[in-house]
């Protein structure tokens, strides 16, 4: 479980995040949604400490992350397995490479044993025999799905997902959605996914933030989303004239 | 570290090698045509091309090739892994980005870049008698005895105290403008212009500071 608390943070005179608290529950998929530029991938950045909060506290089950020291924060960052939006993977290395790097980091592993797992992700990815093409010859699909691997390779306790399927057609942001959806409740681990797409909300989201300007406008399970009265999130939810219909036909 | 010294030496070998050569030709070429005085011996051709290699080109002018070359290089390729969140992802795995990315760079510059230049001293001395001979601006045998005449051993060690400066600059300002480059492809081209032009000036000033300090 994580927990943020209070979360603000500034850049220069712009305030992109205003007190922002959620729990990100364990076993489920914790959904923040909102429009581009409210704030959502700042968040996720706060909450790894890729960015520093002005104020607030985040919690990994229990520990003060934001508190603590270099150390100790390589030590949760061992738990965390992180998907980037474009997929950050290493351009100079293979996507074997790309898989054992963080084993290479973080495990006492020995070659065979840290291709062997590389090979289990790959697989658990449905991407067998990839293993010795660069990232530029994969397609955007592809590369994401290797960015998985990459972050279930040490076993996470806590995914975070920035814009998943930003940049992919529809059956592929399906794949992806469905292979978060089982990792998460294989592992039992505690997934944050960052998005704006509707379909995956309703496919996966089991627990939903809306931000909206930098604030939670608003919290609740998919269906909720669907029925909810708050404007701003249903000028969101229904953003087109063709759902807004479908809306009130229903 | 094997890879940087590759990547940073063994790849800039060949333009290295080819201005080294033409350029000590040039100099002697000019050399003689300066010295064309009955009172000047022709082994000065050879000296004052020895010097010229030694003191100035070899250190100074092919640094600052290879600032061109390596630098934008260094920073292109830091800067893309900035833009497209490598370097948010090596953080995420605890490690420390800077020194993970940047001080290899900088050890296997400082440690290859003298081996080049020491290369480009061999070649530029190599160009200025060959081409000399070519073009009958000097004998072999004056040629010869120039750059050996009152040769200050001194001169190598300064040209490589230089060297090792300039390469520490070059990397070190190269890696700083790749690693806080922020945007996009368009930052990227930017950060990598900056970074030739800033190490560049840098390598000049240090040029004469070290000149003053070293030499005089």
């Amino acid at each position: 479980m994580i927990e943020a608390k209070n979360i603000s943070k500034k850049f220069g005179d712009r305030q992109i995040l205003k007190d922002f608290s959620f729990v990100f529950e364990k076993g489920k998929i914790n959904m923040i949604i909102g429009q581009s530029g409210s704030g959502k991938t700042v968040l996720l950045k706060c909450l790894v400490g890729l960015h520093k909060v002005d104020s607030g506290q985040v919690l990994y089950d229990g520990r003060d992350f934001l508190g603590m020291n270099f150390q100790e924060k390589k030590e949760v960052r061992k738990e965390i397995g992180m998907l980037f939006q474009g997929g950050a993977l290493f351009d100079s290395q293979t996507v074997e490479e790309n898989i054992i790097f963080p084993l290479s980091m973080f495990t006492d592993m020995n070659e065979e044993e840290k291709r062997d797992r590389a090979n289990f992700c790959l697989k658990r990815v449905n991407l067998e025999n990839t293993n010795h093409l660069f990232p530029s010859e994969i397609s955007g699909g592809m590369k994401k799905r290797v960015a998985i691997a990459r972050a279930i390779s040490v076993n996470p306790k806590y995914l975070f997902c920035d814009e998943p399927n930003s940049g992919l057609d529809p059956q592929t942001s399906i794949v992806i959605d469905n292979l978060i959806k089982e990792i998460t409740d294989e592992y039992n681990i505690t997934t944050v996914v960052i998005t704006h797409d509707m379909n995956s909300v309703i496919e996966i989201g089991e627990k939903n933030a809306f931000i909206f300007k930098g604030e939670k406008w608003w919290e609740g399970n998919k269906e909720e989303i669907l029925t909810t009265e708050n404007p701003e999130l249903t000028a969101f939810v229904y953003a087109s004239k063709f759902m807004m219909e479908l809306r009130k036909k229903s | 570290m094997f890879y940087e010294i590759e990547s940073l030496g063994f790849g800039s070998l060949g333009i290295v090698a080819i201005i080294s050569i033409f350029m000590g030709a040039v100099i002697t070429i000019q050399s003689a045509v300066g010295f064309e005085s009955p009172w000047i011996p022709l082994y000065a051709v050879g000296l004052a091309t020895r010097d010229s290699i030694i003191l100035e080109f070899s250190p100074t002018i092919v640094s600052l090739i290879l600032a061109g070359k390596v630098g934008s290089n260094i920073a292109s390729e830091i800067g893309t892994m900035r833009v497209s969140e490598q370097i948010d992802a090596l953080e995420i795995m605890g490690i420390n980005s800077s020194s993970y990315l940047i001080l290899p760079k900088i050890v296997a510059a400082m440690f290859i870049n003298p081996f080049l230049i020491i290369i480009s001293m061999f070649l530029g001395l190599f160009g200025g008698w060959f081409f000399g001979i070519v073009v009958g601006a000097v004998t072999s045998y004056e040629f010869v005895y120039g750059i050996q005449y009152t040769f200050k051993p001194y001169n190598v060690t300064y040209a490589l105290i230089k060297t090792v400066v300039f390469a520490f600059i070059i990397t070190s300002v190269s890696s700083y403008h790749g690693y806080y480059t922020q945007g996009g492809a368009l930052e990227v081209g930017r950060s990598s212009t900056k970074a030739v032009v800033y190490s560049s000036i840098v390598i000049l000033i240090f040029n004469f500071l070290l000149t003053q300090l070293l030499l005089v």
